[in-house]
């Protein structure tokens, strides 16, 4: 494989010259993006599906087999459909909007290592480069809610900056553990400083376990999910930030909330699960038996858990209240982050570090 | 010889000063606030190309993920009168003329200064493996330590102000206390009761006869 | 202490996991799902659809325009207009019923003397046009004719009841 790619980046390097570089870049995104949007819609069909497992019900089964023609049915119905722009809304804006969503969303992917070597950029800064492009996506919605010229959208816009910006602080806390206990912000160096040969005992998950959850419960909130979907609180504000839109511009906003879901659970198996590790490694006899697995399924493996308590989460738990979520965000995480980086520093100095 | 940094480096700052520009020559406020973060993300991009990534990326992070976003909340919230906003331009434009003279010719005097301006060095070009997020660390917690608790302790002070000029509890105010909310079981609203079934029966037979009467009195 | 314990339970999310158990069991319970055009729930005799209008054996249709129905509906849907035919008998020149604003609560069918408005099992009829669904005499008795079998079983099989 590995030799495969070598000799077409010679063959390209000679053929193209200085261009190939550039173009390389772009196969690689593609190959990136293009099974991110697949997964994004076939895990639309598997929320549907879990969901209505949940609820003693089948799902969708009609278009193919079992369903599984449904996003592409729903793809051509969304594509189909006429793009409305009410009035009085700003035109530029109101289109650009979709558009800032979901790039934030793609381009976090940039960092995210999916198997050992598999990465498009090791950036050094990695873990900033994530909080900052996450942080990012709000604007879509805020944009959204405002050029929609509608108070339905405003609302959703206006409680989604709050919630985004709340729970950015929680996120960011619960990373700064982690790059305390591997000592580097580089996605890659994260995962490998999980590496110690004891399989899953050596993983983040362990010492940080409150961290992790804080932040895959801040992570649920950041994308906007059950039960922290209070910008498209369809029971009170008809369908958030984006009431006004149809089509192609709804797709988008739906597109780059569930990438984002998809990136969320990269991000935590990255952070607390050592991303594309063997949980066996170094196991006697499980250790031997799973060594020939590649690192690309687990770290897929690890993801596909996240995005099912992602849709569990939505089946079990009823919506917040604002000021419920606001307290949540600001009296409960933040001050359980700052104790656990001040535990975690305390601890790394101690020989009972075992990370 | 342009290089494609150079290339790069005009276009970012061709970039910054028109959305700069526009930060001020926009009419509508959410325009302008829209600009300002395009002007932050340009800006972003130099400091890239000066291999500072932990600025650039915290420059990203903080500015246009936190602070532009509540910029942009409260921009949008308020219902800006272009006309009345208008109405005092002559009056105050000579003093805000004077101060923008003024700083054009501060800035003039410090970059135009051979002292100030010129380091004498090219920007040195560093390994793959260089970490400015190291590198900056290790400055600001050995040469710089005492400037950079310093501003901690002030940034602290400022939050502890800001809370304390805010926070006015009335007490005539009812307000909701969520941790009571949450923390309420089934058990302190509900209490089940055995009734004897026995006594059911006997009660079960008179609804017509309660009924009747009931009629009779309306 | 009570509040202690609760604090640290909160902590725990011990009861979110206790709702998650729950839709998790539901997960693998056994489905309810009716595979509708393949599956059908049985209905009752008493099953209220489509409207029909009935003849006798010989005939003869039964709705002799004494207007309860239009009086009763409480939608309005039903509208009767009257005339003595050759014979003598008062029989309508025009029944309609607008099934875009009828509620199929049977009281035409309940207040009937003769039987001759009725509900059928039918549920499954549409319209393509806006005036589809205005069902003219002509169109009700048809339906009575292709389904007088099931209406007269289903009647039957009431009648101890009523």
């Amino acid at each position: 494989m590995m030799e495969l790619l070598q000799t077409i980046e010679q063959a390209g390097q000679g053929l193209l010259g200085p261009f190939w570089g550039p173009l390389w870049t772009l196969v690689k995104i593609v190959v990136i993006v293009a099974p991110i949007m697949g997964g994004v819609a076939y895990l639309t069909l598997a929320e549907r599906k879990i969901l209505g497992y949940m609820q003693d019900r089948v799902g969708p089964n009609r278009v193919g087999y079992w369903g599984l023609l449904q996003p592409i049915a729903d793809g051509v119905k969304l594509l189909m459909k006429e793009i409305i722009i009410p009035t009085g809304a700003n035109k530029f804006l109101f289109v650009a909007a979709p558009v800032l969503a979901l790039v934030p969303a793609l381009v976090a992917w940039a960092v995210v290592p999916f198997a050992d070597g598999m990465i498009l950029a090791n950036v050094n800064a990695g873990l900033l480069y994530i909080l900052a492009m996450t942080s990012l996506g709000v604007y879509g919605i805020i944009i959204a809610g405002w050029a929609s010229n509608s108070k339905y959208a405003f609302l959703g816009a206006i409680r989604s900056a709050a919630q985004i910006v709340s729970y950015e602080l929680a996120m960011g806390f619960a990373l700064v553990c982690v790059l305390l206990a591997a000592q580097s912000m580089s996605l890659v160096d994260i995962v490998k400083g999980q590496q110690h040969g004891y399989g899953l005992l050596g993983w983040y998950f362990i010492p940080l376990f409150p961290m992790f959850v804080v932040y895959f419960i801040a992570g649920v909130a950041e994308t906007n999910r059950a039960p922290f979907d209070l910008a498209e609180d369809e029971s009170v504000i008809v369908a958030g930030f984006h009431t006004e839109y149809s089509g192609m511009g709804f797709a988008l906003f739906f597109l780059a909330e569930y990438a984002n879901m998809i990136l969320i659970s990269a991000l935590t198996s990255v952070f607390f699960l050592g991303g594309w590790l063997n949980p066996f490694e170094g196991w006697p006899v499980l250790g031997a038996m799973t060594a020939w697995v590649p690192g690309l399924f687990w770290m897929l493996a690890k993801m596909s858990v996240f995005l099912f308590i992602f849709l569990w989460f939505r089946a079990t738990f009823p919506r917040y209240r604002y000021d419920q979520l606001m307290r949540l965000g600001w009296k409960v995480f933040i001050p359980l982050t700052l104790v656990w980086v001040v535990v975690v520093a305390a601890w790394m100095q101690t020989p009972l570090w075992f990370w | 010889m342009m290089t494609i940094e150079t290339i790069v480096f005009y276009l970012f700052a061709a970039l910054s000063v028109f959305a700069g520009l526009r930060v001020i020559t926009a009419r509508n406020p959410v325009h302008a606030a829209l600009f300002l973060v395009l002007a932050f993300f340009s800006m972003a991009g130099i400091w890239l190309l000066l291999e500072a990534e932990f600025l650039a990326i915290t420059l990203v992070l903080v500015y246009v993920g936190a602070v532009m976003v509540l910029f942009l909340f409260v921009v949008m919230m308020l219902d800006v009168d272009l006309v009345q906003l208008r109405e005092g331009f002559w009056r105050w434009f000579p003093i805000g003329a004077l101060l923008a003279a003024v700083m054009v010719g501060e800035m003039i005097w410090v970059l135009g200064n051979r002292q100030t301006a010129e380091t004498g060095a090219e920007v040195i070009k560093h390994a793959a493996d260089y970490s400015n997020t190291k590198e900056l660390g290790r400055l600001i917690y050995t040469d710089y330590v005492y400037p950079f608790e310093l501003a901690a302790v002030l940034l602290l002070v400022a939050i502890v102000a800001a809370i304390a000029l805010t926070l006015r509890q009335r007490r005539t105010a009812k307000r909701q206390d969520v941790a009571q909310q949450v923390a309420v079981k089934r058990n302190d609203r509900v209490r089940l009761v055995s009734m004897p079934a026995s006594a059911r029966v006997s009660t079960q037979a008179q609804p017509d006869e309660a009924a009747a009467s009931d009629q009779q009195k309306h | 202490m009570a509040k202690i314990s609760s604090f640290f339970k909160s902590f725990l999310l011990l009861e979110l996991l206790k709702g998650m158990a729950v839709t998790g069991k539901h997960f693998f319970a056994h489905k309810v799902t009716v595979q509708y055009p393949d599956e059908k729930t049985p209905q009752s005799f008493r099953f209220r659809g489509l409207h029909a209008q009935r003849r006798y054996p010989n005939g003869e249709e039964r709705c002799i325009a004494c207007k309860l129905c239009e009086a009763v509906c409480p939608a309005l849907a039903i509208k009767i207009e009257v005339a003595e035919r050759e014979d003598g008998s008062r029989r309508t020149t025009q029944y309609d019923i607008d099934l875009t604003k009828c509620i199929f609560c049977g009281f035409c069918e309940e207040s009937c003397p003769v039987d001759a408005i009725v509900e059928t099992r039918v549920f499954e009829y549409h319209g393509e046009k806006r005036g589809d669904l205005y069902y003219t005499k002509p169109m009700l008795l048809a339906v009575g004719d292709k389904h007088e079998a099931q209406i007269a079983k289903d009647r039957a099989a009431d009648a101890k009841y009523r």
